[in-house]
């Protein structure tokens, strides 16, 4: 059969997709009668213009680099893990617990801790799906989604009943211990005269999602559990064929899913609010599903993403602070990305594919060029 | 507890269970025709507003109803775009849908009627007002059959009425019609059905627009029917993915769907009356664990321990013509 260049793949047909969702977007701005231009400009401005704006958008970022990547690595096995949302509710549990209740002596202890307790929290939430997807046969995507609904139930009722300290209204955890707090980039990057990320949450963990990334490269592509992952996801009968246990694989890709889509909570719990609060996951676990797609699956892909999306999200709350656009239409552009990278990914290929054959036909007129 | 009691919690838990009927018989049409649906929620959201800003602006809740239909047509059309016609990934599209939804309503209504992502409140005419059934307040004095009458039966919008009715006209079409037999056919085994000469794009085409309209109803219930006056952000709630945890828990079949819509409206209404529970069992009962319960259910049923819920076979599959 015959195939695109590989950069028309992993390039071109996301950002004819990326532009298409672009597109959509200006319209919708358009109609509420605002300007795309300076909407894009303002963007720019409040996302990439200062340090503190950069603050905000790696710190975003940050985020959506554990829950793209979670959904990448079970992507890989062919499983859509949509409950990255749930995991990642669960792994600033796991944050909370650790944080609270171990006494630390110094952060980069805790930093650990935390990172364990999120990952096992996370991937815990994940096993049961995963469990009955390997064992039952029952559609992993539904048995996620019903997670969600039940890991936000459960915390609504930890937090109100259990973990809230006596006295206080809001339904919270106490704050953590001062002597745990994560070295953000204002810390880290400040010298004596100027102050740099000043008031921008981004911290340390963004380090720690960079690492991430790059264990996740050696996972898929170095390994052999890596490899047997990718096996099952292009076709499961061959992989058993072969004497791959499709239970270890789908329970483990599960589990890895679980737990990075758990860590996320490192940066927003334990980094940022310093305590465990209600809808503390803010939507970044369902943001992990465009920019694992937008990413093609790939580690890098995913870093780049996660970064436009940093970037989309921090944007999108400059324009809802300065123009009339709500902060929802971040949502509606995320739907966009969704909808033309991962749906109608054909509706772009196809013409795509149709305009490369063409064009090489014409020199495959000489014989030497057959494929 | 006494009777009134009990038949105010079963009066709302048929008004809850509406909306999630009507969505999951929108999602039946579609899943048994092979088309998977987890974006039955964000239709339902659109509509739910469409049809508020619509009856809110015209004063006719008839209009609305129409404007929220055609709303979660757009979508469910843009749904088979994708899954019938580029034969993408039907789950991802679901998702894309949703997240549309939640967006584009609120951006929508706030640059339309600048209240904070939330429409004007519906006037009487505007909204579907309760409808006293004849002779309710006459046969009122008959010993239980009365009451049960005027309290469960009667003082319902047009639209509840219309979704009870819509579960044997579902039966009907998917049992007795040889458009039924197709449809159930086009889920289970496309290839045959296209080998006997019948469009499966066609049949597939028209689940998804039956789909399209039956969420669209079930929105404009939410929004437009009393005692709700409006839309407001995000009303719809997860009702869509309860609706298709009712799917899954009626495997598929209209009249069960009825049973678990009804079940799963049970436990909405019940949350909202906390204290009867503790009044008649004695243990207070977490609230969050009523709205759990539908979920943890479904995992249950999907898990295979009570009976097994088997999907329609070609569920998910894009169909590829013969190469």
């Amino acid at each position: 059969m015959e195939k695109m260049p590989k950069w028309a793949d992993i390039f071109l047909i996301p950002v004819v997709s990326l532009i298409l969702a672009a597109i959509f977007s200006a319209i919708v701005i358009l109609a509420i009668g605002e300007d795309p231009w300076a909407a894009v400009k303002l963007m720019v401005k409040g996302a990439l213009g200062s340090t503190y704006a950069w603050g905000y958008t790696l710190y975003y970022a940050t985020n959506f680099i554990f829950t793209g990547l979670a959904v990448a690595v079970a992507f890989h096995a062919r499983m859509f893990n949509i409950g990255g949302e749930g995991q990642a509710m669960l792994g600033g549990l796991g944050v909370a617990l650790v944080c609270l209740y171990i006494p630390w002596p110094h952060w980069s202890l805790a930093l650990i801790g935390a990172s364990v307790g999120a990952a096992l929290f996370g991937a815990a939430w994940a096993a049961i799906p995963a469990f009955l997807q390997a064992k039952r046969g029952s559609h992993i995507v539904i048995t996620t989604i019903m997670f969600n609904f039940i890991a936000n139930a459960l915390l609504v009722y930890l937090l109100v009943n259990v973990l809230k300290p006596v006295g206080m209204m809001e339904p919270a955890t106490s704050k953590f211990p001062k002597l745990i707090q994560l070295p953000s980039f204002r810390d880290m990057f400040s010298t004596a005269d100027t102050i740099m990320f000043r008031g921008a949450p981004a911290n340390i963990t963004f380090f720690v999602a960079v690492a991430a990334c790059v264990v996740v490269w050696l996972l898929i592509w170095r390994t052999r559990l890596g490899y047997e992952l990718r096996a099952f996801g292009h076709s499961e009968s061959a992989a058993k064929y072969a004497g791959i246990n499709p239970t270890k694989i789908i329970m483990v890709s599960m589990l890895i899913s679980g737990a990075l889509a758990g860590m996320m909570a490192i940066n927003n719990v334990m980094g940022e609010a310093e305590r465990l609060v209600l809808n503390a996951v803010e939507g970044a676990g369902f943001i992990g599903i465009a920019v694992a797609l937008m990413g093609r699956s790939h580690p890098f892909g995913v870093f780049l993403a996660a970064l436009l999306f940093g970037f989309l999200y921090q944007g999108g709350a400059e324009l809802a602070l300065w123009t009339s656009i709500p902060r929802e239409m971040i949502v509606v552009i995320q739907a966009l990305v969704i909808l033309f990278t991962g749906a109608l990914d054909n509706m772009v290929r196809m013409p795509l594919e149709k305009l490369f054959f063409s064009l090489r036909r014409k020199p495959a007129a000489k014989p030497a060029a057959a494929e | 507890m006494d009777l009134l009691t009990l038949l105010q919690v079963l009066d709302s838990t048929v008004r809850m269970a509406t909306p999630l009927l009507l969505a999951c018989l929108a999602g039946l049409f579609s899943e048994r025709a092979g088309i998977f649906d987890i974006g039955l929620e964000g239709k339902m959201l659109v509509a739910a507003f469409l049809a508020a800003a619509i009856a809110s602006v015209t004063g006719s809740a008839w209009l609305g109803l129409l404007a929220g239909i055609g709303a979660s047509i757009v979508l469910a059309i843009v749904h088979g775009l994708a899954s019938i016609t580029f034969r993408g990934n039907q789950l991802i599209s679901g998702v894309a849908i949703n997240f549309f939804a939640a967006g584009i309503t609120v951006v929508v209504a706030q640059s339309w009627f600048g209240q904070g992502g939330r429409t004007p409140q519906l006037g009487d005419g505007a909204r579907f007002q309760s409808i006293t059934l004849p002779f309710a307040e006459s046969l009122s004095g008959v010993p239980l059959l009365g009451p049960i009458f005027k309290e469960l039966i009667s003082g319902h919008s047009i639209l509840v009425y219309m979704a009870m009715l819509i579960v044997p006209l579902t039966w009907w079409v998917l049992y007795q019609t040889r458009f039924g037999l197709h449809l159930r056919a086009v889920g289970e085994n496309p290839a045959a059905v296209d080998t006997a000469g019948i469009s499966v794009v066609r049949l597939r085409y028209s689940a998804v627009l039956i789909c399209g309209a039956l969420c669209g109803i079930a929105g404009a219930q939410l929004a437009t029917a009393e005692p709700a006056a409006g839309f407001i952000k995000d009303m719809t709630a997860g009702r869509g993915y309860i609706a298709l945890a009712a799917l899954i828990f009626a495997k598929w079949r209209p009249w069960y769907a009825l049973m678990a819509c009804l079940l799963f409206g049970f436990l909405q209404a019940l949350e909202l009356r906390p204290d009867l529970i503790t009044n008649v069992i004695g243990i207070k009962v977490q609230g969050q664990l009523l709205s759990a319960l539908p979920y943890i259910m479904t995992v249950v049923i999907l898990a295979g321990f009570v009976g097994k819920a088997i999907p329609p076979r070609a569920g998910g599959e894009p169909y590829v013509k013969e190469r």
